[in-house]
């Protein structure tokens, strides 16, 4: 295992860890832009221009692209977050420089008019979709409620209205401005031939001309607050809160994902055992996701809507009484074990390297080995996650409901 | 590609099979119980979930809780679940903690507590697990067109019904968990780093003594209508088609398996680019191959918005009938890069290989070796899919919908 990097002249980054006794390779192109380099005018245009990718290039059509993936055997897609557009194939490590050169062309799109078009009606039915999945709306509608004026709280897939009204100049000039080689990193992991990787990079990416695009990164001033949004045609009621947390570049993020696990965990939390457990929610949890800048602690619960207010009111209870008295060394060592097990399995794919070693660069600038992550997560004390308790409570929150409920009250 | 599989056949019946692969640090397992939904009575849809989650509600020397908590000290990542055939138990941890793991689950297979104060508490799940399915309306219709797709009870959905659920009785929970609970009928799949000797005779000592009994198949009922509609104030409609196709043990099941791979899977498939990055009409559509032990279908989806619908599910039939006209080359080529690329990184997954390991048992009596799927997947020519497609045309659809108004099935489809 060797962990090799290197930067272009014109910006682009290249960083991979590399092992030998792999089986396949996983290679990324992860740019620096999202949901929350975004203005009104242009809501939705990050994912939008994520699906534009796949429908050709100067010299390949939309066709070429997914038959030269698929000849390829490859295993691939692309996601569009708040900060970052990521492309991505798992290969067998003979593909590794025709992944790599497929991979950089698309992220040179023909941006042409009529598949603009087309697409649209794609995304546009993306949305459809969601909004017949009730949850839906709730994601856009807290960050809106928690986040305020400050650019996290954007949606990550805009409106219909938003992208109906999208002109395709507008996404030309926003992929001038963002997807310069100094905001991309291409991230390697599996077997890798870095040299070879570094050469291809040079001759697909060496002439891209860097255009030095920025990001405010103020950190979010959270709001609280609680609201109820009824939805007559869902079944269940599905909540969401969220309160302050790290953020990506803080140390007591370990000890905020510990603290997410004890208290909500899918299995075996505070939560779970007083909720999902005794069959009073579906689903209820609570887990730590960091940003730059800022982090948030976020619970999520559905449940039949009549128990809503009394399963809002146990959470609180949980929260109150965590804030009071912290965790227990059993619910410490419990939570690392699972952890500890979690991060091994996750690991032994490059394909779950893949999105580790980037997450790490784009987030921090730091490579850290499974090993590395495994001892901050063993270092961490009772001490911390008071700390972080102490920093952080839970009990200040924004609650959002969406659901059969007309009416709810908020807990206390 | 390492070709090493193991296999042991306990003397009350129970079946080891294990794949050792040295390169990992976990190990993992898949225990296939042969008590699956199809074995419920027709007044309890649901019973088999209910028992699989009362099973986990204490065991042996364990509660309900000292069950998840002594797993999860020995970090073991676990999931549960019922289909036709099986209630399955599986679980992926580090390498040394594969022994106990394997015990608290021999405790949860042979001594269940299906204790009666956790009854209510395990129908509310059962019943909230089915409710969410009413806020997923893809996957819904895909439920919908598996119970119209075969004759019960080969199409039932593990979730049940409320009014099932709501019958079941602590009497319905253990006569369900004492018929169906038993080694005869039971495969227990590993993965990963693991001894094979010393997994061999663990697992004897955990479940060599399990005593055996017989249990009858269940028998066909009748062939449900091969139309249904369900209203649903939506803006989408959803679509779900399906037709006969061949189960895994069948001698060509890897010609039709390819056929349906040209139709969907990557996106220069069929499928894909005609209804999708041509048109325009959706986001997601596929197609896939659902095996029992002796039937299988190919069950294709879309959904969109409501008065794109009719084009949608019109242009799916046709992609469907132009199959039979045969597939090409290039396709054949994608076909056969993809299915090596999954081959080789099944490997770097020991939960993905102890399932494998388990079905490939129940469907064949043996687990094929990667090594031995690749070459049948190296053996697929155009000449056999085309063949095979001559002589099973894809017909007579069955095709569900949900949404704001009902489809016509398009004309020329019996």
């Amino acid at each position: 295992m060797e962990f090799r990097k290197e930067r272009l002249p014109n910006g682009l980054e290249i960083v991979a860890e590399c092992n030998d006794e792999a089986h396949s390779t996983a290679l990324g192109f992860f740019v620096q832009t999202g949901a929350r380099d975004e203005t009104d005018e242009i809501a939705g245009v990050s994912h939008f221009l994520e699906h534009m990718m796949f429908k050709g290039t100067p010299t390949r059509t939309a066709d070429d692209v997914n038959r030269e993936f698929d000849e390829m055997g490859a295993h691939y897609n692309a996601f569009t977050s708040e900060e970052h557009t990521v492309y991505y194939a798992a290969v067998l490590p003979e593909y590794q420089t025709a992944a790599v050169e497929l991979l950089g062309d698309i992220i040179r799109p023909s941006l042409r008019d009529e598949d603009f078009d087309t697409e649209k009606q794609v995304i546009i039915e993306e949305i459809r979709m969601y909004q017949d999945q009730p949850p839906f709306g709730a994601d856009d509608r807290i960050k809106a409620l928690y986040f305020g004026a400050h650019p996290l709280a954007r949606s990550v897939l805009g409106t219909i209205q938003s992208v109906s009204d999208l002109p395709v100049e507008a996404m030309r000039r926003y992929f001038e401005n963002r997807y310069s080689p100094d905001n991309i990193t291409l991230v390697g992991a599996g077997k890798i031939d870095f040299d070879t990787l570094v050469a291809t990079a040079n001759k697909i990416c060496g002439g891209w001309q860097p255009t030095q695009p920025t990001r405010t990164l103020d950190r979010a001033a959270p709001h609280t607050g609680f609201e109820c949004l009824h939805k007559e045609t869902a079944t269940l009621e599905y909540v969401i809160q969220l309160a302050d947390g790290p953020a990506a570049t803080d140390t007591d993020r370990y000890a905020a994902k510990i603290l997410g696990t004890i208290l909500g965990d899918d299995s075996g939390s505070r939560l779970y055992w007083a909720l999902v457990d005794s069959g009073l929610a579906e689903n209820a949890s609570l887990g730590h996701h960091d940003y730059q800048g800022t982090g948030v602690f976020l619970t999520y619960m559905s449940c039949e809507a009549d128990n809503t207010e009394a399963n809002l009111a146990e959470i609180a209870k949980i929260y109150a009484e965590a804030q009071k008295s912290g965790v227990t060394e059993a619910e410490l060592a419990q939570a690392k074990s699972k952890i500890n097990s979690r991060v091994v399995l996750s690991s032994e794919r490059p394909r779950g390297r893949l999105f580790t070693v980037g997450g790490n660069w784009l987030q921090r600038r730091e490579y850290r080995t499974v090993q590395k992550d495994l001892q901050a997560i063993d270092a961490v004390t009772l001490k911390d996650i008071a700390a972080v308790l102490a920093k952080y409570p839970l009990t200040r929150s924004t609650t959002l409901a969406i659901g059969p409920a007309a009416k709810l009250q908020a807990p206390g | 590609m390492k070709d090493s599989i193991f296999s042991h056949t306990y003397s009350n019946g129970l079946v080891l099979v294990a794949e050792p692969i040295s390169s990992l640090e976990s190990a993992a397992f898949t225990i296939m119980v042969p008590a699956g939904c199809a074995h419920e009575p027709a007044d309890r849809a649901g019973l088999g979930s209910l028992v699989c989650e009362m099973t986990v509600r204490g065991s042996g020397p364990r509660n309900s809780r000292q069950f998840v908590q002594d797993l999860e000290n020995l970090g073991v990542e676990r999931g549960e679940s019922v289909s036709t055939n099986h209630t399955s138990y599986s679980g992926a941890t580090l390498a040394k903690s594969l022994p106990a793991a394997l015990a608290i689950f021999a405790d949860l297979l042979r001594n269940p507590h299906l204790p009666a104060e956790e009854l209510d508490a395990a129908r509310m799940v059962a019943l909230q697990e089915l409710r969410a399915i009413e806020d997923e309306p893809g996957q819904k219709v895909m439920l919908e067109l598996r119970r119209h797709q075969y004759p019960d009870p080969w199409g039932r959905s593990s979730n049940g019904t409320v009014a099932g659920l709501e019958s079941v009785s602590l009497a319905d929970v253990r006569d369900h968990y004492a018929k169906l609970f038993r080694p005869n009928g039971t495969i227990v799949g590993v993965a990963g780093n693991f001894d094979w000797k010393r997994l061999q005779d663990d697992v004897g000592r955990l479940l060599g003594d399990w005593a055996p009994r017989d249990v009858a198949d269940p028998v066909d009922g009748p062939q449900p209508p091969r139309r249904a509609h369900l209203h649903h104030e939506s803006n989408q409609t959803q679509i779900g088609v399906g037709y006969e196709s061949l189960p895994y043990r069948h001698p060509d099941y890897f010609q039709a398996w390819g056929a349906v791979g040209v139709l969907s899977g990557g996106m220069s498939s069929r499928l894909f680019t005609e209804v999708r990055e041509k048109r325009g009409l959706c986001y997601s559509v596929y197609a896939t191959t659902n095996t029992l032990k002796d039937r299988g279908s190919v069950l294709c989806y879309s959904g969109t918005s409501a008065e794109r619908a009719q084009e949608t599910l019109d242009v799916m039939v046709a992609e469907l009938i132009r199959l039979a006209e045969g597939i090409h080359p290039g396709e054949l080529g994608r076909l056969k890069a993809r299915i090596k690329s999954s081959l080789i990184m099944q490997q770097e997954s020991s939960s993905a290989r102890s399932g494998s390991l388990a079905r490939d048992w129940f469907h064949l009596g043996r687990a094929r070796t990667l090594g031995e799927v690749g070459g049948l997947v190296d053996a697929l020519s155009c000449e056999s899919i085309n063949a095979y497609l001559a002589a099973h045309p894809p017909r007579d659809f069955t095709v569900v919908t949900l949404g704001p108004h009902a489809l016509e099935v398009p004309r020329g489809v019996s």
